[in-house]
């Protein structure tokens, strides 16, 4: 059992780490409005997140994460680029279900993390090499993927714009998407709204409805989307590889997937951006889905280091997240990627080895 | 001492005094119709803890009561992990609701989940905020929502009358227990063509850790199969 002390001990360590890659320390309250991080995270969070209540700011919840506040604190005040660094507890509960867990999980654990908003094409490759730099004694198991190249290769299938927009929504939630598939890959069905003469009620207005019965009427006359999309997208999708032979099967999609060959750029310059930081590729995972699993937030690079210990989460994760900063940005907007290291998992590795 | 909680008034309490009559055990309120308290006969080292049905899974989780008479959709809702807790004796064949998912009966282009799905996604792009669904059961609801992969909801707490909350556009859906669905039609709403969230009936429980000879005694009174489960065992199926 690893004390907190040490745990913290751990973070300073990381946070000096990440000090001396240029990084200002912040520290957001632990305290947060729940407001904007029920509307960005949606329901779920409130399984994960504990939640609280204040007589005057309503609704609070307890930290869940670091992302949303730092974000919020560099779009009220940070100049640009700007380079963040901070450490400090998360709260995350467990929901179990009809069975408790044996062994719970951490209700409160530290984070040491590292945000970097720049315009600079090279801003991938520093965070994710500060992040093997930092963990390099650890052995982890680094993989990476890109939400872009998805995003791109269903925006370019040949789909009406609905249909791309729908999949594109759900690319986070593979059973909805894989429905949704399937159902563009077969004929359209005419389905007909019997008016039951009912009276309106409620706040979706009719004219609401009818705009969509109109979508859904002009949507079952579409064509089919031919297989040989949905193979292709399943190759895409199921592409997992060391980064050094994932390049030559990203060209050979791309030859069959014109939409993807500017991000297939982007992810082989960023490969050898990461290359020239001195980072073996044939030691890097590249996972296509990668991003699927992790926060709905990240809209391009992910990453995660891994230790091979079953049940453990990662040990560090990362990604861009360009849209998040027009979420919360009111109108502003600014790349940004990074990722945050746990040290308490830092700290039991370094004590078991 | 076995103490037997159950629900202190109404039909669910009558028709738990019926069942157990059946089964040679009589149940009855001491004292007035006011006093809450309860009288066992036909089965020795029982005693009857009358309660709100709604408090039940609290004290049979605590072990403050061995057995009770409740909801299974109160135990799910209320209880995280309710099977490491307690186990199910038996279901007892009266009130039986569903919990499900209602929309607006004027909403033609919404007969089931995928349609939820894909009007919530417009609804939210639409007003700026998510579809807001009135419940009391949050965590049901939101599993399940969460294992359909809908997003773009959120709920809204309503802990009564939430039949209502549609017509006063505070909620867009509504999920609930419904038995009969009259409420429901009376106001309009339509239950989405989907499996309910939950089936639930009113169900005898016991806690786990007492499973013992003097429970399995009166469970074999009941006529009912004692599961030979305890605690630890319960706790390795996870």
């Amino acid at each position: 059992m690893i004390s907190k002390r040490d745990k913290e001990a751990v973070g300073q360590r990381l946070l000096e780490r990440f000090r001396q890659a240029g990084a200002q320390e912040i520290s957001p309250d632990i305290l947060l409005p729940a407001e904007s991080l029920l509307d960005l995270y949606g329901e779920d969070i409130r399984a994960r997140a504990y939640v609280t209540q204040d007589p005057i700011r309503g609704e609070m919840m307890l930290r869940p994460d670091f992302t949303v506040p730092v974000v919020q604190a560099h779009m009220a005040s940070g100049a640009e680029p700007a380079r963040y660094c901070y450490l400090g507890e998360v709260f995350r509960k467990q929901d179990s279900g009809d069975v408790r867990p044996e062994k719970s999980r951490d209700h409160e654990y530290l984070q040491c993390g590292f945000e970097l908003f720049t315009r600079d094409p090279d801003a991938d490759a520093e965070v994710f090499a500060l992040f093997h730099d930092a963990l390099q004694s650890l052995g982890l198991r680094a993989e990476m993927g890109d939400m872009g190249l998805l995003l791109d290769a269903v925006s370019g299938l040949p789909l009406t714009r609905a249909r791309a927009d729908a999949l594109m929504h759900h690319i986070w939630r593979p059973g909805r998407f894989s429905r949704l598939l399937d159902r563009f890959s077969k004929p359209g069905v005419s389905r007909c709204f019997p008016d039951t003469g009912q009276t309106w009620a409620g706040l979706r207005s009719e004219d609401e409805m009818i705009r969509r019965i109109a979508r859904l009427q002009g949507d079952a006359a579409v064509p089919p989307l031919a297989p040989v999309w949905t193979e292709r997208l399943d190759r895409l999708f199921a592409l997992r590889a060391p980064a050094s032979k994932a390049l030559p099967a990203l060209g050979e999609l791309a030859a069959d997937m014109p939409a993807i060959a500017p991000a297939v750029d982007r992810i082989v310059a960023r490969m050898a951006a990461i290359a020239h930081r001195g980072i073996d590729l044939d030691g890097v995972i590249f996972d296509a889905s990668h991003g699927r699993t992790t926060m709905e937030y990240y809209d391009g690079f992910t990453f995660t280091f891994q230790a091979d210990r079953a049940g453990w989460p990662p040990v560090a994760s990362g990604g861009r997240y360009d849209a998040l900063t027009l979420v919360l940005g009111k109108g502003r907007e600014i790349p940004a990627v990074g990722g945050i290291i746990r040290p308490g998992l830092v700290a039991e590795l370094e004590a078991s080895a | 001492m076995i103490r037997l909680g159950v629900p202190s008034k109404g039909r669910l309490m009558e028709q738990t005094f019926d069942w157990f009559a059946e089964r040679g055990v009589k149940l009855s309120r001491s004292g007035s119709d006011r006093e809450y308290s309860g009288r066992v006969e036909g089965a020795p080292g029982v005693s009857l803890v009358l309660l709100s049905a709604g408090e039940i899974p609290r004290e049979l989780a605590a072990g403050r009561i061995e057995l009770g008479v409740t909801g299974t959709d109160l135990v799910r809702e209320k209880l995280a992990g309710w099977s490491s807790d307690l186990v199910e004796l038996a279901p007892m064949g009266f009130g039986h609701a569903n919990l499900i998912l209602a929309v607006p009966e004027c909403w033609r282009d919404c007969i089931d989940l995928d349609d939820f799905a894909a009007i919530a996604r417009d609804f939210r792009s639409e007003h700026g905020f998510r579809l807001r669904i009135a419940t009391k059961y949050h965590r049901l609801v939101r599993a399940w929502l969460s294992a359909q992969e809908v997003a773009d909801y959120q709920l809204v707490d309503s802990q009564g009358a939430t039949e209502g909350t549609v017509a006063n556009q505070t909620a867009e859906a509504i999920a609930d227990i419904t038995s009969s669905g009259e409420t429901l039609r009376a106001n309009n709403l339509r239950i989405l063509d989907e499996p309910p969230i939950l089936r639930s009936q009113a169900t005898l429980f016991a806690n786990r850790n007492a499973v013992k000879p003097s429970l399995q005694r009166f469970a074999a009174h009941l006529g009912l199969e004692l599961p030979c489960i305890n605690a630890t065992q319960a706790t390795a199926q996870a």
